[in-house]
């Protein structure tokens, strides 16, 4: 890699963080505990996030050694059910879902509309209580006995077969709906009406854009999940049919609407994601986004099309073969729009001024990443390949790396880009490049022999496997050990840098948006004043600008 | 080789020895579903190919190093319609190929032999209509197109057979179909799917294909004797079906001879097939199930019949061409009607209740 970095910090001999900024403003636990800061309610979803992806990280570890040999002798089958149950639980709704929008969305929201806060900061809080609330019944569940229904909550397995604590992990993601839903609207309202003066639509930065989109998905599309797992408790506790037909129930009710939530919900995952991806690959190349409208209006539109694919769940469930047939076709539509984003921002490289900072790998990892998930997502969404290769590990491995190549590559993205703003310190450069490596490496080992195993036939959530498949899960396995230590690393150098990183100064990437014009780490109320949009979105000259005027000031004085 | 790890050497040598990229193609679909698949593959190698062309190209390109200065472009309204309109192409092309096969793999040819799966936690149970029963095992010839009916008598199972290309839901309280015709002997996996509690991944079986001269001989030597079909005609008369069902003027039940397949106008006036689907649903929920100009006098079947069991009596209503047979059956059976039967239309009065 190249040694040219667009890194400008300042003289470290001088430097000094900012004395008064959102971390210095008041102390004390309850200061954080009590506060309507968006920029703290950030760190408090940060850190727990961050506590859940390890919770879920090791069982995941756990699944990988268990599927190292073919008989399930790590543990019990009942025990590994409960395991990626569990695995699967809390990295969609504990880490996932708010990954992006309530940890880095709500840290940068409210400054890249130039607003003091969220609209609505009382509710913001709410929301990070909701989550904690669940995340302690999620916890409840686990340390009682867990769950092993799967993160789908089928019935009427989960309904009357089993007897484990489906109940209370219902209300757990009942629960972490609600903070969804709250987040969500939180940045609608926000983004319609705290954009300060000239900030328009068209001058949004495309993160916002991305988030708006996920926004309107998750205050959509949440209630239909709090609705579904709600029958599910009513079925199971009162015998109520709803979903079972031996007690007069539709069995495939359930499907329908628990894919009516849980399609948008991948787009509430990755949109924020790729929002994300826009703003780190415009900076890293000095260059706007390529075709900003169309990058824009794709997100936009694969908020409209989500809705209306979940069928693509149930080909062969049963359903007509006719409704199979639409719901195909706009498989197909809405992959057009992510087909699109890839596309602009290679082409938003092109002419550019290109750096590789950690950001940018991460970035570039995603974009690699998200296109094979994209296509094999194709795969499935052709009604006749379907057949072949869902509830296999083809879907396991297109969904991680849509979900952990694509999502979790752009949140790590984020997170270095951020850092800097949220912390006022740099990250260790060498290392964490090293860390992108080895996450990208460690990853492609871990997921790409599982389409190999899916196309086999290798069913997903088994124990125990055909001894056949054993050399491919021994590849997986060895990828996982690799990617554990890729996620570890972060947490390291990263508490490291807290006291002993450089200090980054306002804006350390030299980037356009409203957030890096402001101090780092920011004051409590974002800006000394109310800043004015007066530039298009990424308009580097309109920085230059600044810089130069900035500096023949400072001559002057 | 000294120097590699023994342990790691074996390793790679089972890997070596194994190393497949897909199952066998066992079935007549297979081939043309690894043809789509395949095409899909290149199409991804392709697109991901140039994609990764243009990040490392302008990578090198327009490094800081070479490029110190961006240029600034808005965007290419030509360029961006291309890359909208050839994905979007593509995309139609994989659609419209892939619901062909679709299409097929769900749609039965007529002359199609039908065999019942029933799946339960965790075993799958195989009817064959000679009265062959398995477990986790499925024999069937090659050259033969083979109808599965599947149904699951609690959660959802999945029954998957790799090596056909072939994967239908077994879904409690309705049946679903998929076929195929099987090509090469041989053995293959047959598995359950959809995650169905705790032996989930036990739920798996063989499916043993054979010559046809072979599968003769292997349903003669696993035959218990009665057909399907006499299991199902057995159990309709120790239900006492045929107290109504039967051929006589003043018969309280439709007659059933030839109903399979025909058209039935309902009490409500809805026309409806009597596929198997609808035979379930009249046996287990006849009160929704009337068929006009008669009254709604028969009792739910549900719980009192197994899963097997309402295969059975559809198998023998399937195959209840001639009036001659339910005479017969009247005749033979030695079953006294009344004694045995749950309650099966001898209370015509208790029974008005049962429908408003």
């Amino acid at each position: 890699m190249s040694a040219a970095t667009i890194l400008s910090l300042p003289d470290q001999s001088t430097a000094r963080i900012p004395k008064m900024n959102f971390i210095t403003k008041e102390n004390g636990l309850l200061s954080w505990l009590l506060t309507s800061d968006h920029k703290r309610i950030a760190t408090l979803y940060l850190i727990s996030i961050t506590f859940f992806f390890f919770i879920g990280g090791a069982l995941a570890g756990l699944i990988r050694l268990e599927l190292l040999t073919p008989q399930s002798d790590l543990m019990a089958a009942d025990t590994y059910n409960k395991v990626f149950s569990m695995h699967g639980l809390i990295m969609v709704f504990f880490f996932l879902v708010p990954s992006v929008p309530a940890t880095i969305g709500n840290f940068l929201v409210p400054m890249m509309v130039g607003a003091k806060d969220l609209a609505l900061p009382k509710i913001n809080l709410l929301s990070w209580y909701l989550y904690v609330i669940a995340g302690i019944m999620m916890i409840y569940t686990m340390a009682v006995g867990g769950v092993d229904t799967g993160w789908t909550f089928t019935t009427p397995l989960s309904t009357h077969y089993l007897n484990t604590h489906v109940v209370s992990a219902a209300l757990s993601v009942f629960v972490a709906g609600f903070s969804s839903i709250l987040t969500g609207l939180n940045f609608i309202v926000t983004i319609h009406k705290m954009r300060c003066p000239g900030m328009t639509w068209f001058r949004l930065p495309l993160f916002l854009w991305s988030n708006y989109a996920a926004a309107i998905l998750m205050v959509l599309g949440t209630p239909v999940l709090a609705i579904t797992l709600t029958l599910v408790a009513l079925e199971r506790v009162f015998h109520i049919g709803v979903f079972d037909p031996a007690f007069g129930g539709d069995p495939l009710l359930f499907q329908h609407l628990f894919w009516f939530y849980s399609h948008p919900a991948v787009y509430i995952m990755i949109l924020p994601g790729f929002g994300v991806i826009s703003e780190v690959v415009s900076t890293f190349s000095r260059k706007r986004v390529f075709g900003y409208t169309a990058v824009a209006f794709s997100s936009v539109a694969i908020a409209v099309f989500a809705f209306f694919v979940w069928a693509h769940h149930m080909f062969i469930m049963g359903i007509s073969n006719y409704a199979a047939l639409v719901f195909s076709l706009l498989t197909m539509m809405v992959a057009v729009p992510s087909a699109i984003k890839i596309f602009n921002w290679s082409f938003t490289l092109y002419k550019g001024s290109v750096t590789f900072e950690t950001p940018m790998l991460y970035s570039i990892g995603f974009m690699g990443l998200f296109t094979i998930g994209g296509m094999t997502g194709v795969f499935l969404g052709s009604t006749g390949t379907d057949i072949h290769l869902t509830e296999t590990y083809f879907v396991v491995a297109h969904f991680h790396f849509v979900m952990v190549g694509g999502m979790l590559m752009a949140f790590l993205s984020g997170i270095h880009f951020w850092w800097p703003k949220w912390t006022g310190r740099m990250y260790p450069e060498k290392i964490s490049q090293l860390a992108a490596l080895i996450t990208f490496i460690g990853f492609n080992l871990t997921f790409f022999p599982q389409f190999i195993l899916g196309t086999l036939g290798m069913p997903r959530r088994y124990a125990a496997y055909p001894p056949e498949f054993q050399v491919l899960n021994v590849f997986s396995t060895a990828g996982a050990t690799v990617l554990g230590v890729g996620y570890l690393l972060p947490i390291l150098y990263l508490t490291w840098s807290l006291k002993y990183g450089a200090i980054a100064g306002d804006n350390p990437w030299q980037a356009t948006g409203l957030e890096w014009q402001t101090q780092s780490p920011p004051l409590t109320e974002n800006f000394a004043e109310i800043p004015i949009m007066d530039h298009e979105a990424y308009d580097y000259e309109w920085l230059e600008k600044q810089n130069r005027a900035r500096q023949q000031q400072e001559e002057v004085v | 080789m000294d120097h590699i790890s023994p342990v790691l050497w074996q390793f790679l040598d089972k890997w070596l020895e194994h190393f497949q990229l897909y199952p066998p193609e066992a079935s007549k679909i297979a081939p043309q579903m690894d043809a789509l698949y395949f095409f899909m593959v290149l199409v991804s190698l392709v697109g991901l190919t140039i994609v990764t062309l243009l990040i490392v190209a302008f990578s090198i390109l327009y490094n800081k190093k070479r490029h110190p200065h961006a240029v600034q472009i808005e965007g290419s309204t030509l360029l961006e319609a291309t890359w909208t309109i050839i994905p979007l192409g593509i995309f139609l092309v994989i659609f419209v190929w892939g619901a062909l096969l679709y299409f097929r793999i769900y749609t039965p040819p007529a002359n199609a032999m039908n065999i019942y799966v029933v799946g339960k936690q965790w075993m799958w149970k195989i009817e064959h209509p000679g009265g062959q029963h398995e477990i986790n095992a499925l024999h069937i010839p090659t050259g033969q197109p083979i109808q599965l009916t599947i149904i699951s008598q609690d959660v959802f199972h999945s029954f998957s057979i790799p090596a056909f290309r072939v994967k239908r839901e077994a879904i409690p309280g309705r049946y679903t179909s998929a076929w195929f015709e099987a090509t090469t002997p041989g053995t293959y996996h047959l598995f359950c799917t959809q995650y169905c509690g705790t032996n989930h991944s036990q739920m798996i079986g063989e499916v043993v294909v054979m010559t046809p001269d072979d599968f003769k001989k292997w349903l003669a030597g696993s035959t218990s004797g009665n057909s399907l079909a006499m299991d199902g005609e057995r159990l309709f008369a120790s239900l006492s079906c045929n107290a109504c069902h039967n051929s006589r003027p003043d018969a309280r039940g439709p007659n059933l001879v030839n109903v399979y397949d025909s058209s039935l106008t309902l009490s409500t006036g809805q026309t409806v097939t009597a596929d198997d689907a609808y035979l379930r649903q009249a046996i287990l929920n006849p009160s929704q199930n009337i068929t006009q100009g008669y009254s709604p006098i028969m009792p739910t079947y549900q719980g009192q019949v197994s899963e097997e069991g309402v295969i059975a009596l559809v198998e023998y209503i399937k195959n209840l061409d001639s009036d001659y047979r339910v005479q017969e059956t009247l005749n033979t059976t030695d079953i006294p009607p009344n004694e045995t039967a749950p309650s099966p239309g001898q209370k015509p009065a208790a029974q008005k209740e049962v429908k408003p």
